[in-house]
């Protein structure tokens, strides 16, 4: 069906000379869509002209709609020669096209030139008319909206997130054309432009009409990547979650709690903590395999030295066939945890935790023992066991945690040769794709599961979880690019998965049929799933894909978080009932609330989830890709965490070099992780978020950039400190030496403690212990059975915890490594840094924000650099880059910078570049004082009384509701309404009132100081918004731009449709433009210009979730040339302080206003 | 090892305001540097060298990008290049166009034409300011000149509407305009004593009361230029000194009025006939243009000094030319009251404020 597009060229201004004789420029506009061209008449001899056209109509299909960009052409009038083309202006209508997203552009927009940057504006008017179509094969897909942000946009509820959906297009380059050789570089560079519209936009229509057939309406966390493959093409593809979205249309009160509401606050509405996350470690497993099938002769290389706390699935990785098929997997390793059976003790996670990351590479068989030996260092993992703690445990138990007695299960299974090996074809080499996950070991949580509640509670539990992974299952692939949920939609995190693959480029023969492109991310989105699958997930949420290109090598990566979700969000057709039970459901708590979720949930034993959580509740470590959910549970603050490594590399040439490469990766990939476990420890942390690892490959070198938030997630036993084990202890030199490092690595642990207010190791062990005591007394009364002796015992085992990390140094790579680990500098007093949406632990945000890009090029002159050399320069641009930044906006502080996010390229040989783009806030420095001592109040009460809170606040919901029942019994019961389970809940939620009523009369101190404690946050919280009204007072007619999702301070009230821009700059006169940093500073000033003038257009007044996908940069200083090519994308939005929106809604009530603020003054 | 390019741009540009008066004052990016780190910066802020060359170099080509936009104000408010909030934007044009008085007072009269650019390299060595910023502030007064030169209206306004500049400054840019168009002559030895300040007031006082502007704000012709009209009124007040009885009589109310009031009665007395020669004989030559140049040097030559040697107080000057001028109203024979009031409401505060060491 047609519909109309119209357009009125207003005016002009600040319009280039064009005609040096008058000093004036006679103007005129083309207007083009398609195949039509409209023009305006020329307006003489102005700088600012006045147009004032009629309106130009096109009536076109809405296929082409969504396809096509307006294309607006100012040109200077010329009587005897060719017309001089000004500059263009490319306008996306797809925001026309959504009715609830913009209905009218209009404004000034920069006329833009390739060649010479914004030559003036251009007042235009674009409106469109569209026929509702009724064709129910249309190719078109209006209507659907799309969204940058990774999240549920904030004026939006989702209804139903149906899952992934992804598609690409491929195309010639046109800068590889032939043609390209005779025409000028502007009209390259505009053909290029143009194409990528065009591909954008037909690639958005594909996966709109993917996500009407899913019966969606909105695709959130839309990522469109374009892949410059030079000879070979151009890929413009994109991943999303497709969604049904339903507009809010009043403003619920409940809606902020996403920004910046306290945690505490989301607490107290979630009674219940969500499932029981599932404990979970890294590994590395890294099977190889070919094309046809995978390698199975992995081997855990470090295994001699690693020592493991328990079973671990990641020795699947060495039994590889068996890995593929996640629940096998689990129930193998129960031999060696003697809890699986469920005896009646309540084994609390902090016994098990001590998990240290191991790291188990599988690789190809002809080579890799001996490469693996070459491995330059080991990481030793020791779990130290806290003796007395585990002695006291019950006797099974310490067995498996002893050293010894694990080293010789491991050693034997290390040392026996994977049974599998197939020998792989040289060609199969190249296609091999080398993928790693890091996998997240399921930590045993061991239950007392002799309740009968709990046990009822299990099945059911375990039938909705197969019901939502059934419903997962029907999805080709069970994928998310949410980084944060809805409250209850993320019930369990395993861990970080990832893929990547080495491919050799070659010409894209079709462009309509990209087989080929297709089959390689399908490949490693099967990868994934199979490593979701062996975590024991069923889902992948903060899933991303990325690609590095040199040359004709081509490294593919995905990676991903995976998880658990709730089915509440997937069930196709609405179960109202069941929807009801839900709406209570407590978010993802049970993220951080381990202790109270095992005692609740009790595992049945065909579930393979039980079993590993058995033997350990939480994990020591937890290393995600998502957002830290918002009702996480954390001790102090977060902060950037950040391992950098440069590993030389071979010129090589097709498929040698690509095999090198693969062959490089999981070094790289390994001594990554080894470097994030180290940074983690060393500030005293324990899990990560928003972890993102990016490598990219150039001709003589591979940079691998790991960066995530390490906080202190107060639900995690505490890290244990490093140590560090020389290897020639008799050397007295060397043993001091060695200890000189102790200490200082000793000291920066303390320092860092102190930065992040992570609060001393004996708070800390208290939190971690306290709640100890609580839900085993409630587990008592639950289940009036499974008392026992050890429970002084347990409380015993938490304190006298303390695991540690040993560094083993022996060589002197080792020990620069080490070195290296103390070389980053801490922020600078009133800085705090992160690369996730929030900066964990700061809620009272002011409006102050800046949004920035920063780009650094570095040239290493010396051609020969060691591996170490180079790792230092490379961590020295990035330490210096942020020591720039924090210098940069100083002005700002106290403020955080968030989501910093790091990109790393080689752009040619001996170059490195980074560009960074981020947000800083200022925070309110007072509040955060009393937040912070709030917060860490609030943590301890919460953990010593986060089960009487919960209670309490059944009782309160008791007389309103009797859907409020299920809360009482946490877990499966509430996702299921079935009736046999109705009555248990009912029993059990009686005998939860009469418990509370035990407490109440007992007068529990805890109970009162859990009230008293909680008064506190929202007045904090309150106290923040009036800060924030403050501040709005310096607000102007200005579009604000963030990485973020939302604007700190105010309330996203439209999203007025997705901007997605590439441009392309080019200069043959570099150094008149002030150099290359001149050049590149004045391109991104404006490509921030044409973003912002685009969003005004649209009615906006901020671009959310503003990413910079794409800068590659090319310079040529001898011949005096550059080239950039920049793609930006982020979301309309208008925003309005939320000081305004209280003072139109708090208008009634001024009159108290007023008196209140007469007294105060 | 180098880094090979270094950028940050924000989405509202970050200017420092001490960076940017470095700039200014036409540092180089090294010696910025020096003066910043001599200024404490780093330690305040836990930077090093690196960090503090890198920062200042991205300043300086930020204000060079917008350098171009800050030749027209007025551009800077609807440009879309840089996102600034006004009140920078306010300091950034307020500081563009900020001047040294020591500067000022070297071309203050001077044609601002590109011989006079050429002889910047001795002002700057004179005055101590840098050659950049000379040209700065030269190239600044030229512009100024050449867009209000055409503009019809009061010249204050014309000059705060058209470069955004608070009224002090855009008083000064009048001034300096001012002077520029009719050339005053300011720069003569006995002229040095004055400063910029008193000459701008001087401008003031000229430019309100002795142009056409002054008369009817809504004429054609602009402030720039004096009132022909008025000027050639002024012959006509020869009339005080070539009427032998006129002058006798001004000369006795006068030092009736003044008896016993001031120190230096006598030393007025002996001096009135020449003094009154003096004022009257500007006023008489006021139609020329050249002597329109010399009218400080004048006004210092024939009263200023002479009265300075005698030792005149401001006081007794006051109350001179306070009685100067009204006496003449009381004259039988003298009918030009209003020419004679417009004249010496201005002689009289030009003197004032130019009476002084």
């Amino acid at each position: 069906m047609p519909g109309k597009l119209k357009a009125k060229i207003v005016a002009g201004r600040h319009l280039p000379v064009m005609d040096r004789a008058s000093d004036l420029t006679d103007a005129f506009v083309e207007v083009k869509f398609g195949n039509t061209t409209y023009k305006t008449d020329v307006y003489p001899k102005s700088l600012n002209p006045q147009w004032n056209s009629e309106w130009f109509k096109f009536e076109v299909d809405d296929e082409d709609l969504q396809d096509e960009p307006l294309q607006i052409t100012v040109l200077d009038h010329d009587t005897y020669s060719a017309n001089d083309a000004i500059g263009k202006v490319y306008i996306d209508i797809d925001p026309l096209l959504c009715s609830e997203a913009a209905t009218v552009i209009s404004g000034w927009l920069p006329i833009y030139d390739t060649i010479h940057g914004i030559r003036g504006e251009i007042n235009v008017l674009v409106k469109v008319d569209l026929f509702n179509d009724l064709n129910r094969f249309r190719q078109s897909s209006c209507g659907v909206k799309f969204f940058c942000t990774t999240s549920i946009p904030r004026c939006y509820r989702a209804i139903m997130v149906h899952g992934f959906v992804e598609e690409l297009v491929v195309n010639e380059d046109p800068e590889y054309q032939w043609i390209d050789r005779i025409r000028t570089p502007r009209a390259s560079n505009e053909a290029r432009q143009r194409l990528i519209f065009l591909m954008s936009g037909e690639l958005q229509r594909k996966i709109g009409l993917k996500v009407l057939e899913m019966g969606g309406n909105a695709v959130v966390g839309y990522l469109q990547c374009f892949d410059l493959e030079g000879e070979s093409g151009l890929v413009v593809r994109a991943i999303g979650t497709a969604c049904t979205l339903e507009k809010i249309s009043t403003l619920p009160s409940t809606a902020t709690h996403q920004s910046n509401s306290s945690p505490s606050k989301d607490m107290k509405d979630s009674p219940q903590a969500a499932p029981s996350t599932l404990g979970c470690r890294s590994t590395h497993s890294s099977p190889v395999h070919s094309a046809s099938s995978r390698l199975s002769q992995g081997f855990s290389v470090s295994v001699p030295t690693l020592l493991f706390a328990g079973m671990k699935p990641r020795h699947r990785s060495s039994e590889a066939p068996r890995a593929r098929q996640c629940r096998p997997v689990f129930g193998e390793e129960v031999p060696g945890i003697p809890l699986s059976s469920g005896p009646p003790t309540p084994l609390r996670a902090q016994t098990f935790s001590s998990f240290s990351p191991s790291k188990s590479y599988s690789r190809q068989s002809s080579s890799s023992d001996t490469e693996l030996s070459l491995t330059p260092k080991t990481v030793r993992m020791f779990l130290c066991p806290s003796t007395p703690a585990l002695e006291s445990i019950s006797s099974s138990l310490p067995s498996t945690h002893m050293p010894c007695h694990l080293r010789p299960g491991m050693a034997s299974r290390s040392s026996t040769p994977p049974p599998l090996h197939v020998s792989q074809s040289d060609t199969a080499m190249l296609r091999k794709s080398v993928s790693f996950s890091e996998e997240l070991l399921l930590a045993a949580s061991g239950m007392g599961s002799g309740g009968s509640a709990g046990k009822e509670a299990g099945p059911l539990k375990a039938l909705l979880r197969q019901q939502t992974q059934s419903a997962l299952e029907q999805r080709e692939y069970p994928f998310f690019t949410l980084t944060s949920f809805p409250s209850g939609f993320l019930l369990h995190v395993g861990g970080v998965v990832s893929a990547r693959s080495v491919k050799l480029l070659d010409r894209i023969h079709n462009p309509d049929e990209p087989e080929t492109r297709d089959a390689w991310w399908e490949e490693i989105r099967q990868e994934i799933k199979s490593h979701a699958k062996a975590l024991g997930c069923h889902a992948v949420v903060g899933y991303s894909e990325s690609t590095s290109i040199c040359e004709e090598v081509c490294i593919l990566s995905a990676s991903g978080t995976a998880a658990i979700l709730s089915s509440r969000f997937m069930q196709d057709g609405p179960l109202d009932t069941e929807h009801r039970f839900e709406e209570v459901v407590p978010p993802g708590c049970g993220f951080c609330h381990i202790p109270y979720d095992e005692l609740n949930i009790p595992f049945p034993a065909q579930l393979t989830y039980c079993y590993s959580c058995r033997r350990s509740k939480v994990p020591d470590v937890l290393f995600t890709t998502i957002d830290l959910p918002a009702d996480a549970n954390i001790t102090g603050k977060g902060c950037l965490i950040q391992a950098r490594l440069c590993r030389t590399k071979k010129k090589a040439q097709g498929e040698g070099n690509a095999t090198a490469i693969s062959n490089l990766l999981p070094f790289l990939e390994y001594e990554l992780h080894t470097q994030l476990m180290n940074k983690l420890k060393l500030r005293g942390m324990n899990a990560l978020f928003g972890l993102r690892i990016q490598i990219s490959v150039g001709e003589t070198m591979l940079l691998g950039l790991a960066s995530a938030t390490g906080v202190y997630l107060t639900a995690l036993p505490g890290p244990g400190g490093i140590q560090i084990a020389g290897k020639t202890p008799s050397d007295i030199t060397y043993e001091q030496h060695i200890s000189n490092m102790q200490k200082k690595i000793n000291d920066t642990i303390a320092k860092n403690k102190d930065l992040y207010e992570i609060n001393p190791p004996e708070v800390v062990e208290e939190i971690i212990g306290s709640p100890i005591p609580e839900p085993r007394q409630r587990s008592r009364l639950f289940r009036s059975q499974s008392e026992s002796s050890d429970e002084v015992s347990e409380l015993d085992l938490s304190h006298g915890k303390k695991d540690a990390f040993v560094l083993e140094i022996d060589d002197t790579d080792a020990v620069e490594d080490i070195h290296a680990l103390l070389t980053d500098s801490p922020t600078p007093q009133g800085f705090y840094s992160c690369n996730t949406e929030i900066m964990p632990g700061i809620q009272n945000w002011t409006s102050a924000i800046q949004m920035f890009t920063s780009v650094r090029v570095f040239r290493l002159n010396n051609a020969n650099l060691t591996n170490q050399g180079l790792n230092k320069i490379f961590s020295d641009l990035c330490e210096n880059l942020l020591k720039s930044l924090y210098f940069k906006l100083r002005s700002m502080v106290p403020c955080c910078l968030c989501h910093l996010n790091f990109t790393v390229a080689i752009p040619e040989d001996e170059l490195i570049q980074v560009a960074v783009t981020a947000v800083a806030m200022s925070f309110d420095k007072e509040q955060i004082l009393e937040n912070g001592k709030q917060s860490g109040e609030k943590t301890l009460t919460k953990a010593i009384t986060e089960n009487d809170e919960q209670l309490q606040f059944n009782l309160e919901l008791n007389p309103e509701s009797s859907h409020a029942n299920p809360l009482s019994s946490p877990k499966g019961l509430s996702e299921v309404g079935s009736h046999p389970s109705a009555r248990d809940r009912c029993s059990s939620w009686i005998e939860q009132l009469r418990l509370k009523a035990h407490t109440i009369r007992r007068g529990s101190v805890k109970t009162t100081s859990s009230m008293e404690k909680a008064s506190p946050l929202p007045e904090g919280r309150s106290r923040s918004l009036r800060s924030n009204r403050s501040y709005s007072g310096t607000s102007v007619a200005v579009v604000k731009m963030t990485p973020l999702s939302f604007i700190p301070g105010a309330k996203i009230i439209k999203y007025l449709g997705i901007i997605n821009m590439f441009f392309i700059r080019e200069t043959t006169s570099l150094r008149e433009e002030g150099g290359v940093s001149g050049f590149l500073h004045s391109f991104i000033a404006e490509v921030f210009a044409m973003v912002r003038a685009h969003v005004a257009a649209l009615g906006g007044n901020a671009v959310v979730s503003y990413s910079m996908k794409e800068c590659v940069f090319m310079e040529n200083p001898n011949k005096n040339q550059a080239q950039c090519l920049i793609n930006v994308s982020g979301d309309a939005v208008i925003f309005v302080r939320e000081s305004e929106l209280e003072a139109a809604s708090v208008q009634p009530q001024s009159t108290t206003h007023t008196s209140n603020g007469g007294e105060g003054t | 090892m180098s880094v090979e390019l270094d950028v940050f741009v924000g989405n509202t540009t970050i200017m420092d305001k001490e960076v940017y008066q470095l700039w200014l004052n036409g540092y180089t990016v090294n010696d910025a540097v020096k003066v910043r780190i001599e200024g404490g910066v780093m330690e305040e802020c836990e930077a090093s060298a690196d960090v503090l060359l890198s920062d200042t170099m991205d300043q300086y080509r930020t204000f060079q990008m917008c350098e171009r936009l800050l030749h027209h104000p007025a551009k800077l408010a609807n440009q879309l290049l840089f996102q600034i909030p006004p009140d920078r934007q306010a300091m950034l044009i307020e500081r563009y166009y900020a001047f040294d008085d020591l500067f000022v007072r070297e071309v203050l009269g001077k044609k601002l034409s590109k011989g006079t650019k050429k002889d910047l390299d001795d002002v700057s060595a004179k005055t101590g300011v840098s050659l950049k910023s000379c040209r700065r502030q030269f190239d600044n007064f030229k512009r100024v000149f050449k867009v209000v030169e055409e503009l019809k209206g009061p010249l204050v306004e014309n000059i705060r509407q058209h470069f955004l500049l608070p009224d002090q400054l855009a008083r000064d840019y009048a001034a300096i305009v001012f002077f520029a168009n009719n050339r005053f002559e300011t720069g003569k030895k006995k002229l040095l004593y004055l400063t910029f300040q008193d000459f701008a007031f001087c401008a003031g006082q000229l430019i309100n009361h002795w142009t056409l502007g002054a008369v009817d704000s809504m004429m054609e012709d602009m402030d720039v230029d004096l009132d022909k009209e008025f000027l050639q009124d002024l012959k006509d007040l020869k009339i005080l000194i070539t009427d032998k009885d006129l002058l006798d009589q001004h000369k006795s109310l006068v030092c009736t009025a003044l008896r016993g009031k001031t120190s230096v009665f006598n030393e007025m007395e002996a001096n009135f006939k020449n003094l009154s020669r003096g004022l009257v004989n500007i006023a008489a030559k006021l139609i020329n243009a050249k002597d329109v140049r010399d009218f400080f040097i004048d006004l210092v030559e024939k009263f200023i000094e002479p009265c300075r040697s005698d030792k005149w107080t401001s006081i007794d000057m006051n109350l001179f030319l306070t009685h100067y001028t009204n006496s003449a109203h009381i004259l039988d024979t003298f009918k030009h009251h209003a020419v004679w009031t417009r004249y010496m409401g201005v002689i009289k505060s030009c003197i004032l404020r130019m009476y002084h060491d």
